[in-house]
């Protein structure tokens, strides 16, 4: 019973989901199923919230391994939500509303939420991805090796994908020599990794996400029609 | 018994939809004929509002009801004992062989369901194959450790582990601590990851679900620190950096197909042969579509008697049966 109550929600909200694409008369329901979602979601950020406070404040009191970064997250989480709740940094925007101290967005331009986005997040956000950089370089040393026929054709075909991002006419008309009819000479690299990325890299992607829908159809169906109860902790 | 208690509530709960929506059917077409006696008619909005069907979706209606048809009869099929073959999938296959690594080494487990919410399929997949690895990891007594991006996803994450730990005989080995929400900020998710790989270094890493530029980050991290790695995702974008990366990956469907790889039940294998027919489907779409839109370059129609150029051939199947989708 206490799955069966779940299951069937998710049936019916799921069913109506599908038919309303079909139905316009079904569209207003769809929409507030949409919503009803949001506000769940919306809640289970504030569960969330709480149970980050609740995991890191028990490694501070226990004193375990790596306790000294639940702190810092603890104190980031404070600061940010006690800087946007309370609007700090925060002026009003309008004429009309200068005697409402809180009127002004929590997100205004010079406003302390503002400025932790700006001067914190985003550089440990950018710093992060740019780490990107060094690990596909990494990885790339460590799969592009020439063991095989297949490698090889995966290591030259790589050559000439990343040749072709460069400045290719640039750099191979250095070593070629000058036509006759007085034109740069250079290497259609890039015009072979045009052709790479039409004909082999969009056939294979298009294969796959082929595949890929009708496994969430499937998927979808044995979730719908209460078959795979996995995500809701299996049958009782 | 179970088998039969299952598909009494699942024909209980495909009743009380199709009831649900019938009701609304008969409530709509009362509206349609209120509108119709109307004397002035609606704006071309709200008549296209209180349509109970958009025509112009026939035919791909036709098309999903037909592939939703042909996944149900292979389920019936395999429930009725129609034996299916399913071959084997490497990554599904290794999950006992890493939960065994790791509890030779002493060392816990990782799992990442992905950076999605409940309402992406990936996600649903990857906590199904959380719930075959908690198993696992329960009969081994392995730790295994579940930090996720989505509050709803740690809610599901709880439940499907403590099933697991329940289904193994094992209800003490459910620790809710250690199935915990970071953040839903991707690079901060992905730094609190890899931090605790450093620190901890486990001996297996699942990463199954939906991941996007963190893909490369936290397969390399794990490399780093020498786990065996099975990922999966249904994103072509970050397939490649999986493969690259890891000792096994779920490519698209096999993602999917987990749930009836692992629990092996004929009713789940029926549907993936279901699948497979849809594959054939398209495989016959895409072959004739391909030949007539060759046909219309080499030899094209042309224009008709007014001098309007005529539909290309390779309409027949863009205007038709994928028409409206």
């Amino acid at each position: 019973m206490s799955k069966s109550v779940p299951v069937a929600i998710a049936s019916l909200v799921g069913f109506l989901m599908i038919v309303a694409y079909f139905s316009p008369y079904l569209l207003p329901w769809r929409q507030a199923a949409e919503d009803w979602y949001s506000i769940i979601a919306a809640i289970a950020m504030v569960y969330g919230g709480v149970n980050l406070c609740i995991h890191h404040l028990k490694k501070i009191s226990d004193r375990e391994a790596g306790w000294g970064f639940s702190a810092v997250t603890v104190l980031a989480f404070a600061f940010t939500v006690v800087a946007g709740l309370l609007k700090l940094g925060v002026v009003p925007e309008s004429v009309a509303n200068l005697d409402h101290a809180w009127s002004g967005r929590f997100q205004q331009e010079g406003g302390l939420l503002w400025w932790n986005f700006q001067y914190l997040m985003s550089p440990i956000v950018s710093t992060m991805f740019a780490l990107l950089a060094f690990y596909v370089a990494s990885a790339a040393f460590r799969a592009f090796r020439a063991k095989n026929i297949e490698a090889v054709l995966l290591l030259a075909t790589a050559l000439i994908v990343l040749i072709g991002q460069t400045k290719d006419r640039e750099i191979t008309s250095l070593f070629m020599p000058a036509p006759t009819d007085g034109s740069s000479p250079y290497l259609p690299i890039a015009d072979v990794t045009e052709f790479i990325r039409k004909t082999f890299v969009t056939s294979g992607q298009r294969a796959i996400i082929i595949g890929v829908s009708l496994g969430v159809v499937a998927t979808s169906l044995r979730v719908l029609l209460g078959l795979d109860r996995n995500y809701l902790g299996g049958d009782e | 018994m179970r088998s039969m208690m299952t598909s009494t509530g699942t024909a209980a709960n495909i009743r009380t939809a199709v009831l649900i929506l019938v009701f609304l059917c008969l409530g709509s077409s009362k509206s349609i004929a209120a509108e119709a006696s109307e004397p002035n008619g609606p704006s071309k909005e709200a008549s296209l509002a209180a349509k109970v069907f958009d025509e112009g979706k026939t035919a791909f209606a036709i098309l999903t009801i037909s592939i939703c048809g042909l996944v149900v009869v292979c389920t019936e099929l395999a429930r009725r004992g129609k034996p299916f073959y399913v071959r084997p999938i490497a990554g599904l296959q290794a999950i006992e062989e890493a939960v065994g690594r790791s509890t030779e080494m002493g060392k816990p487990i990782l799992y990442v369901a992905g950076l999605e919410d409940l309402n992406e399929i990936d996600t649903v997949a990857g906590l199904t194959i959380l719930s075959g690895v908690a198993k696992v990891a329960a009969e081994y007594d392995t730790p295994l450790e579940v930090p996720t991006s989505r509050a709803l996803v740690m809610t599901a994450a709880r439940e499907a582990v403590q099933a697991a730990a329940l289904a193994a005989g094992r209800p003490d080995y459910y620790d809710e601590d250690r199935i915990y929400y970071i953040t839903y900020e991707q690079f901060g998710f992905v730094a609190s990851v890899c931090g605790w790989i450093y620190r901890e270094k486990p001996a297996a890493c699942f990463y199954l679900g939906k991941f996007f530029a963190e893909s490369l980050i936290l397969a390399e991290t794990g490399n780093a620190v020498s786990a065996i790695q099975i990922a999966g995702t249904a994103e072509t974008t970050q397939l490649p950096f999986f493969v690259a990366a890891c000792d096994y990956t779920l490519i698209g469907e096999e993602l999917f197909a987990a749930s009836a790889y692992l629990s092996g039940e004929p009713a789940q294998l029926g549907m993936l042969k279901g699948q497979d027919l849809g594959k054939l489907a398209a495989i016959l779409l895409i072959t004739v579509g391909s030949l007539l839109a060759t046909w219309d370059s080499i030899s094209p129609r042309g224009n008709d008697a007014d001098g309007k150029p005529l539909p290309r051939r390779s309409h027949l199947i863009t205007e038709t049966v994928l028409k409206g989708g």
